[in-house]
């Protein structure tokens, strides 16, 4: 189904925030809609928005690939970024971070073998004062943990391994 | 004193609507639109002394006043994409003093006579993304933002805009090109937005604290946001401070208070009661600080800090004690700037790229060459960026082994 017509409303808002001549600007909310319709965002949903904005498709994959929260590749359904950026770093995230790896056998990058959580390191999220922090993304939003502790991380890792196994 | 950005710190809920109307929430607002004329606003803004908080400093009434009124729609644009390491303001304000934000943003747009106003906010800023909008729908309910408003013949609409991580968006002209639909890519200046903006528009991009400033000063007048802060530096600002000290956070201060009043008052003062070795006033962008006693009792203003060899910029103060290496530090920042680099000019990412690489082979295999080398990468790269990413990320560099070379290796070990 189209985003149209799976998020007609959305869609609808998105459109309505930009001068008709100029709607190229729905590019960026339209490609989190695809990416909470697939999961990631695919080569078919590039198509498509590009289609319905009269962009090129390979103006639509730029901008998927120049912006770090889009993704093109299907990997754990959520990604827990760690900040470990210069003011994290100076409390503690480096330690943090290599003790979550420990803790879930994973590398950075590497995804728990369930295909759940994908952990990686980011840039500075803007809560250098809560540090250690990560936000989780998910198909669907974005959300912020903060002054987290190993033992609270992997509670949460277990809380969503649960929820996952109500859904399916 | 109350605080005048972070006022839900004295009063809790003013995040509400009604809340902040009891404490003349949005009298400002409509006092600008009914009985003065968008000069007149531009006027008390200049006169305010008001520089943009950003990171620039640029004054604020002055810019609006650069808008070509032979070229319309006029545009205003809030940028909220805080993406500097060390800076975490805009987001406590978006938080928790919604409404003051969205009255500068309405003020602003008065005063330039736009009829749409964006607010442009990084990505990871989700939740206040939703917030915000929230918070608009209950402005046009109450007949605060919309078609003829106050009876007048002035209309306004705001809408979010949210970016997908890229710290270069928060420099203006990428933003623009951000929010028009393409790669965020600085644009080549001049000529600047007030006269080719968005969709080639005059168009005004203030940060989310330099406009949260707009309401109090058209309630209070110049003269009282003047007699705040110092001559150079007017008003209050709010430090993020971060690093090793004891309470990290934001504090809203005005200008001309030292960097000892920060870190040792507010700051509660080092983790551990560590010697401190160094101060980042401006997040990752900083030059490096050396800590010393005069450092400690410089005052928070642009001209002070800028006499010290650095720059206030947005007053994310990253403090460093002496547990931390300089070229651990600048190792950090140069991975910072290399992933952040948006690719569009050679000195920037083929700058970065080297000196990362030069500071892994450091780190690895210690040699006083490879501190020259990084030093002439980094010169090399010295007034030939695009935009200030570039200028930004060889500051800490040079400042970092110009002033603390024992930091990094020594003869002895060569």
């Amino acid at each position: 189904m189209s985003l149209a017509e799976t998020y007609p409303q959305e869609v609808q808002r998105i459109l309505a925030k930009y001068p008709p001549e100029h709607k190229r600007s729905a590019v960026m909310p339209l490609l989190y809609l695809a990416q909470r319709r697939d999961g990631y965002i695919t080569k078919a949903a590039m198509q498509e928005i590009a289609e319905f904005l009269e962009m090129d498709g390979t103006e639509v994959a730029s901008i998927v690939g120049f912006y770090t929260l889009y993704h093109d590749k299907q990997e754990g359904k959520y990604r827990m970024q760690v900040c470990n950026d210069l003011p994290c770093a100076l409390r503690g995230a480096d330690t943090f971070l290599e003790g979550l790896c420990e803790n879930l056998g994973i590398r950075l990058g590497e995804t728990t073998p369930d295909g759940l959580v994908t952990l990686e390191a980011v840039m500075c999220i803007g809560a250098c004062d809560r540090a250690p922090v990560f936000q989780i993304q998910s198909p669907e939003r974005i959300t912020y943990y903060e002054n987290m502790t190993i033992e609270r991380t992997l509670e949460l890792i277990e809380a969503l391994k649960k929820a996952q196994g109500e859904t399916t | 004193m109350a605080h005048i950005l972070l006022r839900h710190r004295d009063i809790p809920d003013i995040h509400q609507l009604d809340v902040y109307r009891q404490h003349g929430g949005f009298e400002a607002w409509q006092k600008a639109v009914i009985s003065m004329t968008p000069e007149q606003v531009t006027e008390v803004v200049k006169a305010s002394g008001l520089r943009g908080r950003g990171g620039a400093a640029f004054p604020t009434g002055v810019k609006w006043a650069f808008m070509d009124n032979r070229n319309w729609p006029h545009y205003v644009v809030a940028n909220a994409d805080e993406s500097e390491p060390g800076t975490f303001k805009d987001r406590e304000i978006m938080e928790k003093n919604p409404f003051q934000f969205l009255e500068g943003v309405a003020i602003a747009s008065y005063a330039v006579q736009a009829h749409t106003a964006y607010i442009y906010l990084r990505g990871e800023y989700w939740h206040i993304a939703e917030w915000l909008d929230q918070k608009i729908a209950e402005m046009e309910a109450a007949g605060l933002l919309g078609d003829r408003l106050f009876g007048s013949d002035y209309s306004l609409r705001i809408y979010t805009h949210l970016g997908a991580g890229a710290y270069i968006c928060g420099e203006e002209t990428a933003l623009l090109e951000s929010l028009e639909g393409k790669r965020g890519q600085p644009r080549i200046r001049p000529p600047f937005p007030p006269s080719f903006g968005l969709y080639g528009k005059p168009t005004v991009v203030n940060n989310v604290e330099t406009l949260t400033n707009v309401p109090p000063i058209l309630t209070y007048g110049a003269e009282w946001y003047r007699s705040l802060g110092t001559a150079d530096s007017a008003g209050v600002k709010v430090f993020s401070l971060s690093g090793r000290v004891k309470k990290p956070g934001n504090y809203e201060l005005p200008f001309g208070k030292t960097f000892r009043d920060l870190i040792y008052g507010g700051g509660g003062g080092i983790l551990d009661d560590r010697p401190i070795k160094a101060i980042m006033p401006a997040g990752a962008s900083s030059s490096l600080i050396v800590a010393d006693e005069k450092a400690l009792d410089t005052p928070l203003d642009y001209a002070s800090v800028r006499a010290l060899g650095s720059d206030l910029g947005s007053g994310s103060v990253i403090v460093i004690d002496d547990t931390v290496s300089i070229e651990w530090v600048i190792r950090k920042t140069v991975h910072f700037f290399k992933h952040e680099s948006c690719g569009k000019c050679t000195p920037c990412r083929e700058g970065n790229y080297w000196m990362l690489r030069i500071l892994d082979r450091l780190e690895r295999r210690p040699k006083k060459e490879d501190v020259q080398l990084l030093y002439n990468v980094a010169r090399q790269m010295q007034g030939k960026c695009l935009c200030a990413l570039g200028e930004f990320a060889i500051m800490a560099v040079m400042t970092g082994i110009e002033r603390f070379p024992q930091d990094f290796v020594d003869s002895s070990q060569t």
